[in-house]
């Protein structure tokens, strides 16, 4: 290749990489500025005890933030333990075994990726909102006993959206995988469960790790449907940013920001050394 | 029945039934049975509290062909012809096809050059396309917020650049216009279509390039029919990815285009909170599902199906 064109498609995809990070570094400017209504940096904010991290002190006195943050983590953690679970089965069945059903499974794992997140949302919404309706006149639920969207809701949608993904991901490990080593567990006398507790799972262990952060990370980014599934007191962090953004806008939604892109990109570190030590 | 009973007696069968069991309830309770609920819903009403009705009529889809039965068009007294929702379901699919277009346009050059570059460097690369997609999708849009706005970060940077050269600058109004969603929805998606572009890329053999230019291709020629067709899986899986979220997503145009930008996507969503229509919601997603898919059978027939999408 001359390099003359490699030059260009170099230049273009620097240009690329800088739409992709000026954003990021906009936030992370502004949730130090000294202007409450965040429109024109002026200057670094120098205030209370915090000096420079004032707005980050603001955002750590603020319940609301704290109680959708232990949302966003709650939902997060237990939806992608169940989706690993269940996905990592799925896959087994689908990729070992024959069985009555297994094309019309195969195909309903296909549907989340190609049905728009938006349609799905409002049909979880639909159902539960008439599947509770019945359910609370039926048993004459009152007041507080009433069923209703919350956490619950949220996270059985979350393992929903996630399962397919994992199943994906596992599959494409289990791909490549030698039987005659499970076979040869058997024959040095391993019972079913030992020989997938002790050969099978540690070898597919790296693909069921990374679509289990698939997992992690698509309930963490999930706005849609955590929207339509949502009730009183199971606000997510999307879901606070969103409501503010329709009114006043501080430098607190930076510092969020900021603390959020921080968080992620440590748990990433974290579970990339992990998996280099597997 | 008695086939699958008798099915059941061989081991394996019922083990595999045991294992897709979970993910199959899944499936059927919360994605098979909202869609049927919302198919019938579609076809219902609703009472004054915003409830669903059911019933069987179709005028949910005819109010969306544009069939107005009960508020005058401008003079024309009721019923009458008002193409309001057509026209927000043909902005939606033109905003659709601009930003895939886009999207394959930005992208290509960066999936190429990584692919190309040395392998130690490739996952370095690829990690930096992967991390703004971690930062949250909501705070994302955010960010352009600040970047577009008329006092934003972009007028500051280009009224600096003119008042250097002793130019006359009127900053620009960029947000809450229609470029203003297109940019935002690139943005969002473009890291969906870089990966299985990527992927394709990267498997094809270097030596295959030679070869074009020893047989006698320019760069061009063998770009045309070598580099792009051999690339097309991956650009296909990637249409995929980012042609259908684009499709339903509410939020890009909510918050940069104001009220000035409205997609199918808004139209739902304020069926569900403001206008309290559920069934007129719930036909709207029918209607949305069947364009997409449409598009989605359509393009995959034309262009063979993205097996990268299970790489990506």
């Amino acid at each position: 290749m001359s390099n003359r064109r490699s030059l260009w498609i170099t230049l273009a995809s620097l240009l690329v990489y800088v739409f992709l990070y000026a954003p990021i570094v906009v936030l992370v400017v502004f949730a130090f500025n000294s202007s409450k209504t965040n429109v024109i940096f002026e200057g670094v904010v120098n205030k209370g005890p915090c000096g420079p991290f004032y707005w980050f002190c603001v955002l750590f006195k603020n319940g609301e933030v704290l109680s959708a943050a232990r949302n966003t983590m709650t939902i997060a953690i237990v939806s992608t333990v169940a989706s690993t679970i269940i996905g990592t089965m799925a896959a087994l069945a689908l990729q070992r075994y024959a069985f009555p059903a297994k094309t019309f499974s195969e195909v309903s794992l296909y549907i989340p990726i190609v049905i728009p997140e938006i349609v799905m949302g409002i049909g979880i919404l639909v159902l539960f909102s008439a599947l509770f309706r019945w359910l609370n006149s039926a048993f004459g639920l009152q007041g507080d006993d009433r069923l209703a969207l919350g956490l619950g809701t949220v996270i059985v949608s979350h393992i929903a959206f996630s399962i397919p993904f994992v199943a994906l991901v596992v599959r494409a490990r289990l791909h490549g995988f030698d039987k005659a080593i499970e076979e040869a567990a058997m024959d040095l006398g391993a019972d079913e469960w030992v020989t997938f507790w002790r050969v099978t799972l540690p070898i597919i262990a790296p693909g069921v790790l990374s679509g289990g952060l698939l997992a992690f990370t698509l309930s963490l980014d999930d706005f849609v449907i955590t929207f339509f599934t949502n009730g009183p007191g199971s606000t997510t962090l999307p879901i606070y940013v969103y409501g503010l953004l329709r009114r006043i806008i501080t430098p607190e939604v930076n510092a969020l920001s900021t603390v959020w892109i921080f968080t992620v990109l440590a748990a990433l570190a974290i579970s990339q050394r992990v998996q280099r030590e597997a | 029945m008695t086939a699958f009973l008798r099915s059941l007696r061989d081991k394996d069968n019922l083990r595999g039934l045991g294992l897709i069991s979970p993910s199959l309830l899944w499936m059927i309770g919360l994605l098979i049975i909202p869609l049927i609920v919302v198919m019938i819903s579609s076809v219902g009403g609703r009472d004054p509290d915003g409830n669903v009705i059911f019933g069987f009529s179709f005028h949910n889809y005819l109010r969306l062909a544009g069939y107005n039965y009960d508020t005058p068009c401008g003079d024309v007294p009721p019923p009458c012809f008002d193409d309001l929702y057509l026209t927000i379901l043909w902005r939606s699919l033109v905003l659709a096809f601009q930003t895939t277009a886009l999207v394959i346009a930005v992208g290509y050059p960066l999936a190429y050059f990584v692919a190309r570059a040395p392998a130690g460097h490739r996952n370095l690369l690829l990690f930096l396309i992967l991390v703004p997609l971690w930062t949250n999708f909501v705070i994302r849009v955010y960010a352009w917020i600040m970047i577009l706005r008329t006092q934003g970060v972009l007028n500051g940077l280009i009224g600096s650049a003119l008042g250097v050269l002793n130019l006359p600058f009127k900053p620009l109004e960029m947000l809450y216009t229609p470029g203003a969603v297109l940019v935002g929805m690139v943005y969002e998606f473009l890291p969906f279509m870089i990966l299985p572009m990527y992927t394709s890329l990267e498997k094809i053999d270097s030596s295959l390039f030679e070869a074009a230019a020893d047989l006698g291709a320019n760069p061009l020629r063998t770009f045309l029919r070598v580099t792009l067709p051999l690339s097309m899986p991956g650009v296909v899986a990637g249409t995929i990815l980012v042609f259908i979220p684009v499709m339903g997503t509410f939020i890009v145009s909510d918050i940069l285009g104001g009220r000035q930008v409205i997609l199918v996507g808004n139209l739902i969503q304020r069926q569900f909170l403001d206008a309290r229509d559920p069934a007129f919601g719930s036909a709207a997603s029918i209607l949305l599902m069947v364009m997409t898919l449409i598009v989605t059978i359509f393009y995959t027939r034309t262009f063979g199906f993205g097996e990268e999408i299970a790489s990506a």
